[in-house]
């Protein structure tokens, strides 16, 4: 006979059979159920001290391992501090399952105690979401959710289960097959088209490879190099890209867009056949849309059908995943072009290389002036040898991060690339050193975004998660300052957050962390070297970093990635 | 340019609310939009007329719906399109008459008589119920609803048959 479960006991149990091993998530009237039985689990419950904290918490698991992140939220105001994070994991696609507590059935829509429309709220920021309704449902739910976070394009999931649900008891069943008659991601690319991409690769003369997060999700790392090598086409790596191709590797160009190097935004501008894989054209790569790649035939691959043609038109569209599409692709161009040679590509490379030359990536560092948020990252990844997990907040600390950081791996870069959700890097950071413990994982974070979610250091230090924050403190919101600097004429509005409050040290130690201070150029690497030598506590440092600082090269929003504007005397 | 897309959804609570939410957030024009069940008790099919170039984007953010399963652009010329709408007309005694002559041409049922005005059923393609609204502007229309589209391709392959049938 089938063992009898609570519906908590079975949403405990079908989360298990999902392979999960953490979850992030604080408990609440309505959750309440589900939170005895996770005591006889062995699935870890990490309590975050803010729902906001435990999604990104899942989704920085998500980046760092590959899996479905989990979180777990109550009803009402549990589920809608989760928001953000479910919209941040939707743009960057990334696969979390979110479970929330609902009030009972009978008192859904009497404006109960706790209650919130979560299922309404939700839809437009999953990519699929649930309220179950029955407890012998819930199972099937469960491994339905899972399915959809990880399969296809990764997604957020939400399982809204009212009480009485979680509070019903049922006979154990497992889940039983998948049956989603309406969800069918195509995996292999047509092979027509994979083909006709083959031929026009071969008959490009200033090809580029423009590689998006797509990749690393779908764990296409390995095949992406082979082919840019195979084919001899230089690539391109979007924000949410860096890592997919060592960026030490000579066909690498680095990171395009709004904060990208000079080559990388040109290279793209100037060719004539981009090579998109799991992109999406996102206005901070394009610019102005018009003005985009005028030259550039487009070969399209994407797993999600509505990303291709969406904002440019598709020469060659390919819907696949990144992975196999890139097998594909090897295979084709191996027994399609045995023997004849592609068109010569030198002048194209040449030509890279002279931009490369001209237009480097640069800063100065004085070493009587303030710190340089760029020393402070290069002189980390040297102490690191760059074998690290970097998690990055929103603003400039971000695009120095991906500028400066030289990516070697795929899935050691993590930051909020679609939403932009300032207060990532804390939570996000922890949830990935709770799911890669052997690395070191070391935030990258503003002065301004560490204030949103630094109440999470409070979980790292109490659930021993030896996370490491770099706190860039600028004294601003130092992103909106650089605009009202450049397009305001220097009136500074509502950026100013003052350089002495918080006393990041003692907030630090106040949250049971080593606090660490550099605050001259000179103290700089030993105070890395102190926090790098930590391992048993989560380390905050505070590095006082020149608020006058700006991220360049530098599209404005709307322009033409035809003109870069360098540095601020190109704006004049 | 308006587009008539027939969607076949999943027969699941929500699932109106996940098209129309799409759409919003899109920023896709629905011009009308019905629902009903169909032949299969686990499946709904929708109408949907909506305005606008975006086309291609509309069928893919369609099928992007888990609950989607499959997703038609009707060809007007192949389509057995259908509406239903009550109108309210003024009609004095002295052109009650001459309404209801002009009602018959149509077709139109009059389901409802009051002391000044008369009530139409009609059903039809769009376009009659179109000529018909025209026509009864001139008596004053003061009340209208319509039922919105239904749509459904021609069973071509009936019709080849039967073609082959009569010249046979």
């Amino acid at each position: 006979m089938a063992e009898t479960l609570t519906g908590a006991q079975a949403l405990i149990r079908a989360l298990e059979h999902a392979g999960v091993d953490v979850v992030f998530g604080v408990p609440g009237g309505a959750i309440l159920p589900a939170y005895d039985p996770i005591l006889d689990s062995p699935i870890r419950h990490v309590l975050a001290r803010h729902e906001q904290g435990a999604g990104h918490m899942a989704s920085g698991y998500a980046h760092a391992t590959g899996k479905v992140g989990v979180c777990v939220a109550t009803s009402g105001p549990g589920a809608t501090n989760l928001i953000t994070p479910l919209q941040d994991a939707y743009m960057d696609s990334v696969p979390v399952v979110a479970i929330t507590g609902q009030v009972a059935t009978k008192a859904i829509g009497m404006d109960a105690f706790q209650e919130a429309h979560t299922w309404g709220i939700s839809m437009p920021c999953t990519k699929h979401n649930y309220l179950v309704t029955r407890v012998d449902e819930l199972p099937d739910v469960i491994a339905e959710a899972f399915h959809l976070a990880g399969t296809g394009r990764p997604g957020p999931v939400l399982v809204d289960i009212p009480k009485d649900i979680l509070n019903a008891t049922i006979p154990w069943h497992r889940p039983g097959e998948i049956d989603l008659p309406g969800y069918k991601p195509s995996v292999k690319g047509h092979p027509k088209q994979v083909k006709a991409a083959v031929e026009l690769i071969h008959r490009s003369r200033r090809p580029v490879l423009y590689a998006g997060g797509g990749i690393i999700k779908a764990g296409a790392s390995e095949a992406l190099r082979h082919f840019a090598e195979q084919a001899n086409v230089p690539v391109v790596t979007t924000l949410m890209a860096r890592g997919a191709i060592p960026d030490s590797h000579p066909l690498a160009l680095g990171m395009p867009g709004m904060h990208g190097n000079y080559t990388a935004i040109t290279a793209m501008q100037r060719s004539d056949l981009l090579i998109t894989i799991g992109a999406r054209f996102d206005d901070r790569v394009t610019g102005d849309v018009t003005t985009f790649a005028p030259d550039a035939q487009v070969i399209h691959v994407d797993v999600d059908p509505a990303e291709i043609g969406k904002v440019r038109e598709a020469n060659v569209p390919i819907v696949g995943d990144a992975r196999t599409v890139l097998e594909q692709l090897i295979e084709t161009m191996a027994s399609l072009l045995d023997g004849t040679e592609p068109p010569d590509r030198e002048p194209w490379f040449s030509q890279l290389a002279a931009w490369q030359q001209e237009h480097p990536l640069t800063y100065h560092q004085d070493p009587d002036g303030p710190i340089q948020q760029q020393y402070v990252i290069e002189q980390l990844h040297r102490l690191t040898g760059g074998d690290a997990i970097i998690v990055a907040g929103v603003g400039q600390h971000q695009m120095w991060a991906s500028q400066f950081w030289g990516f070697e791996r795929p899935r050691t870069w993590i930051n909020s690339g679609g939403l932009g959700t300032m207060g990532y890097a804390v939570p996000a950071a922890i949830g990935a050193k709770v799911g890669m413990p052997d690395e070191t994982v070391f935030a990258i974070d503003g002065d301004g975004c560490f204030q949103m979610t630094s109440q999470e250091l409070i979980t790292a230090a109490i659930d021993g998660i030896p996370v490491k924050i770099a706190v860039m403190n600028n004294t601003s919101l130092g992103m909106v300052r650089q605009w009202q600097k450049l397009f305001y004429g220097e009136r500074y509005s509502a950026v100013d957050l003052t350089d002495h409050t918080p006393d990041y040290v003692k907030l630090a130690e106040a949250m049971g962390c080593v606090g660490l201070r550099a605050e001259t150029p000179a103290e700089v690497v030993p105070t890395l070297e102190k926090a790098l030598a930590i391992n048993d506590r989560p380390v905050v440092v505070e590095f006082k970093c020149d608020p006058e600082a700006m991220v360049f090269p530098m599209i404005p929003a709307g322009g033409s990635n035809d003109h870069v504007v360098l540095g601020p005397e190109d704006l004049t | 340019m308006k587009h008539v897309i027939s969607v076949t959804v999943e027969n699941k609570p929500g699932v109106l609310a996940r098209i129309s939410s799409m759409f919003a957030r899109r920023g896709f024009n629905i011009h009308s939009l019905t629902v009903g069940p169909t032949e299969d008790p686990r499946l709904s099919r929708m109408t949907v007329v909506v305005d606008g170039p975006e086309m291609e984007q509309i069928v893919k953010q369609l099928y992007k719906l888990v609950h989607t399963v499959k997703v038609t652009e009707l060809d007007p010329t192949e389509t057995v399109e259908r509406e239903i709408m009550l109108v309210r007309v003024n009609a004095e005694a002295a052109r009650r008459g001459e309404l209801l002559d002009a009602a018959n041409l149509f077709a139109a049922k009059v389901v409802d008589v009051g002391a000044s005005t008369v009530t139409f059923e009609v059903a039809g393609e769009p376009s009659a119920l179109n000529d018909f609204l025209e026509l009864m502007r001139t008596y004053g229309i003061t009340s209208l609803v319509k039922s919105g589209r239904i749509a459904m391709a021609k069973d071509l392959k009936t019709t080849t048959k039967r073609s082959r049938l009569r010249t046979a």
